[in-house]
């Protein structure tokens, strides 16, 4: 089956730094190095990993938002990579973001009406005789009272801002939707009803989710799959039960033991990893293994030969030499 | 809680700002102990009034607008009665605070070593230059700050978010203060760090015998550092306990919510996860009677005390718990949903 999403080899640098003199940068952000994801219809893909590891960088490329350095995109098999003015404007009503901050990516002048309705007038999918109407079926569908489209984000709390949100990236009824930290801005009990509306709307409308998150226990939640990203590289990728019921690389078995347990006797620091040290920087990463000085195993081939992405038999890849495979 | 006097004692606390919209309660009527070398938690939802009630303790926001009554007892004196010099020696020297952004909590303008002196200056203004280096270096090296003598000349902007927090936790106990006021420390960094920063505040506890309390809203991080919990809601306390009565036993229906919340995440299933329908309510002009009320999945109806009286602390079972359910109705509660 053809995925409805699929990148190849997506990388994006940016330019940091400038030499006073030429007037061009001295070196280049490796935000996103070489990704490549595929995603079916209806399906949902967790990218996880720390600040700094090009999550939100990748968000953006998938969905156009800035153009990536090299690498495809591929929509439903076709490829719109390099599309763009009309043809990108089509491409629009089947990608769609959600943003971390709902309080940010709401505009405050505007009531939520005219929020969710801006994608339909862009797009002119409905007649304006139709749109009051549009707009508050996809209130009802998100579980926000229709009766208060005149209202103002400020109006909101921080749950049903993120509602409008997702509203406003449903009014198009796009094939896919990229979040970009959907929750994470909001409190547990709140999360959880997010969590539970976009699972619903899921089966309901058949679209496919990239959700992108720092919090482990939700993306072990919502994903069919998931990425492990570090420094810009997916380092682990699999179906989420495999990679979380037993990690292989050392990464991600490091980022699963820092996740605090709410449990106090079970919890306690059991076989907890606690990594030394901060992401290195992007500008300058370590050669070979990326995760190398932070690693317990590193050896010197780490330094010398950068790890591939290698099948590990159960659907699964990971990219490290010393890989922890079941006995 | 023990019969010697204890640390801090905070006693019927309450902070209230006057708004245009009307006074909101922040804090509404807040009591518990601290005992030395003890870890406390404070966990709430954002707006519960944790934040409010911890800058109260070290008189930070206090202006014309605000309102505050009752006891804050540090070794037995009072901290609201002092005058705001004496408050000033206080401090740094006897509280420390270590806030949730480290990169605000630093001047950008100058080197860190600059401000970790300057936290010990102000305590200790006769000490000679090379001495107040000796102790910055100290301090630096303690909290972790690889190749501290050359690191100290550099600017926070030349600092990881965990480097800062080091930084900031450096300045923090530097006066080796009996209380440690950590306001959701981690919430800013990523998880290998958050491991990091817990373990080493926890470890410099134990090393100087001092007391910690911890704001979060991480329920994770609540299990693994803390002994004492006290669960807020609306600024008000809605359960008190030990950590392992909070989670094996929880009594209050808020608390008993945010576990299944937190707990059907970690089972694996793609079922749908439990939540807490509705949302914080409005501090301005709270109701009288219980305020998680219009939340509560045990509420006893329109014309039961729930909606009537305000809920005061009081022992069920294991914990202390502001609710009027009786301890019967708790306990069949805690066995239908929380025994293992």
């Amino acid at each position: 089956m053809t995925p409805i999403l699929e990148v190849r080899d997506v990388k994006k640098y940016f330019p940091s730094g400038s030499s006073r003199v030429l007037q061009r940068p001295t070196g280049q952000v490796k935000a996103v190095d070489g990704v490549s994801l595929s995603l079916q219809k209806g399906k949902t893909l967790g990218v996880v990993g720390e600040s700094g590891c090009g999550k939100s960088t990748l968000a953006r490329v998938l969905t156009r938002l800035i153009e990536p350095s090299s690498g495809s995109i591929f929509l439903e098999g076709e490829d719109v990579t390099r599309i763009s003015g009309s043809e990108l404007r089509r491409m629009r009503r089947d990608i769609q973001i959600i943003f971390q901050d709902p309080y940010s990516s709401l505009n405050p002048r505007h009531s939520v009406g005219e929020i969710i309705a801006t994608p339909l007038r862009i797009q002119k999918t409905v007649a304006k005789s139709e749109e009051v109407g549009r707009v508050k079926e996809l209130m009802h569908l998100v579980g926000l009272n229709p009766e208060h489209f005149n209202r103002y984000p400020h109006e909101f709390s921080g749950g049903q801002r993120q509602r409008v949100g997702i509203a406003r990236s449903l009014a198009l009824n796009p094939k896919v939707i990229v979040a970009d930290e959907p929750v994470s801005a909001l409190d547990v009990s709140i999360q959880s009803q997010i969590l539970n509306l976009m699972q619903d709307l899921q089966t309901k409308l058949q679209v496919a989710f990239v959700f992108i998150a720092h919090d482990l226990s939700v993306v072990r939640h919502i994903a069919d799959d998931v990425a492990v990203m570090y420094l810009g590289k997916i380092v682990e990728l699999g179906p989420a039960n495999i990679v979380y019921g037993h990690p292989t690389h050392p990464y991600t078995k490091a980022l699963m033991s820092a996740v605090p347990v709410a449990n106090p006797v079970s919890g306690r620091k059991i076989g907890r990893i606690v990594l030394t040290g901060d992401v290195p920087s992007p500008i300058d990463p370590p050669s070979g293994c990326r995760f190398r000085t932070r690693c317990w195993k590193a050896q010197d081939i780490c330094a010398s030969n950068e790890p591939e992405l290698l099948d590990r038999g159960d659907g699964r890849v990971s990219a490290c030499h010393f890989p922890e495979l079941e006995a | 809680m023990t019969n010697t006097t204890p640390l801090l004692s905070v006693r019927d606390l309450h902070v209230s700002f006057k708004t245009n919209d009307g006074i909101v309660k922040a804090v509404d009527g807040v009591s518990f102990d601290v005992a030395n070398g003890q870890t406390m938690g404070i966990v709430g939802e954002s707006g519960s009034g944790k934040s409010v009630m911890v800058s109260a303790i070290m008189r930070l926001n206090f202006g014309t607008d605000v309102i505050v009554s009752g006891q804050i007892l540090l070794n037995g004196i009072d901290l609201l009665a002092l005058p705001e010099s004496e408050m000033r020696q206080v401090r740094g020297r006897d509280i420390a605070m270590i806030f949730q952004d480290p990169l605000s909590a630093l001047n950008p303008f100058y080197t860190v070593g600059y401000q970790v002196a300057e936290a010990y200056l102000v305590h200790h203004p006769k000490t000679s230059k090379a001495q107040v280096e000796a102790i910055v270096l100290n301090a630096l090296d303690k909290v972790g700050i690889p190749d501290a003598r050359k690191r100290m000349k550099s600017y926070p902007h030349e600092f990881s978010g965990g480097m800062r927090q080091r930084i900031v936790i450096a300045m923090a106990l530097i006066n080796q203060p009996k209380l440690l006021i950590a306001d959701e420390p981690t919430t800013a960094l990523d998880v290998t760090v958050q491991a990091q920063i817990l373990e080493l505040i926890d470890s410099l506890r134990e090393e100087n015998n001092s007391a910690v309390m911890l704001i979060t809203h991480d329920l994770g991080v609540v299990a693994e550092t803390i002994q004492q919990v006290m669960v807020m809601y609306a600024g008000r306390t809605a359960e008190y306990a030990t950590v392992q009565d909070l989670f094996d036993t929880p009594s209050h229906p808020y608390t008993q919510g945010l576990l299944r919340a937190v707990r059907s995440f970690d089972q694996s299933t793609r079922g749908s996860l439990v939540s807490i329908s509705g949302t914080p309510p409005s501090l301005i002009n709270l109701p009288e009677a219980c305020a998680f009320r219009p939340r509560c999945s045990q509420e006893m109806g329109p014309q039961s005390a729930c909606a009537t009286q305000r809920p005061e602390l009081r022992t069920i079972g294991a914990s202390q718990s502001a609710c009027h359910l009786s301890a019967d109705e708790v306990s069949r509660v805690q066995r239908e949903a929380f025994s293992k």
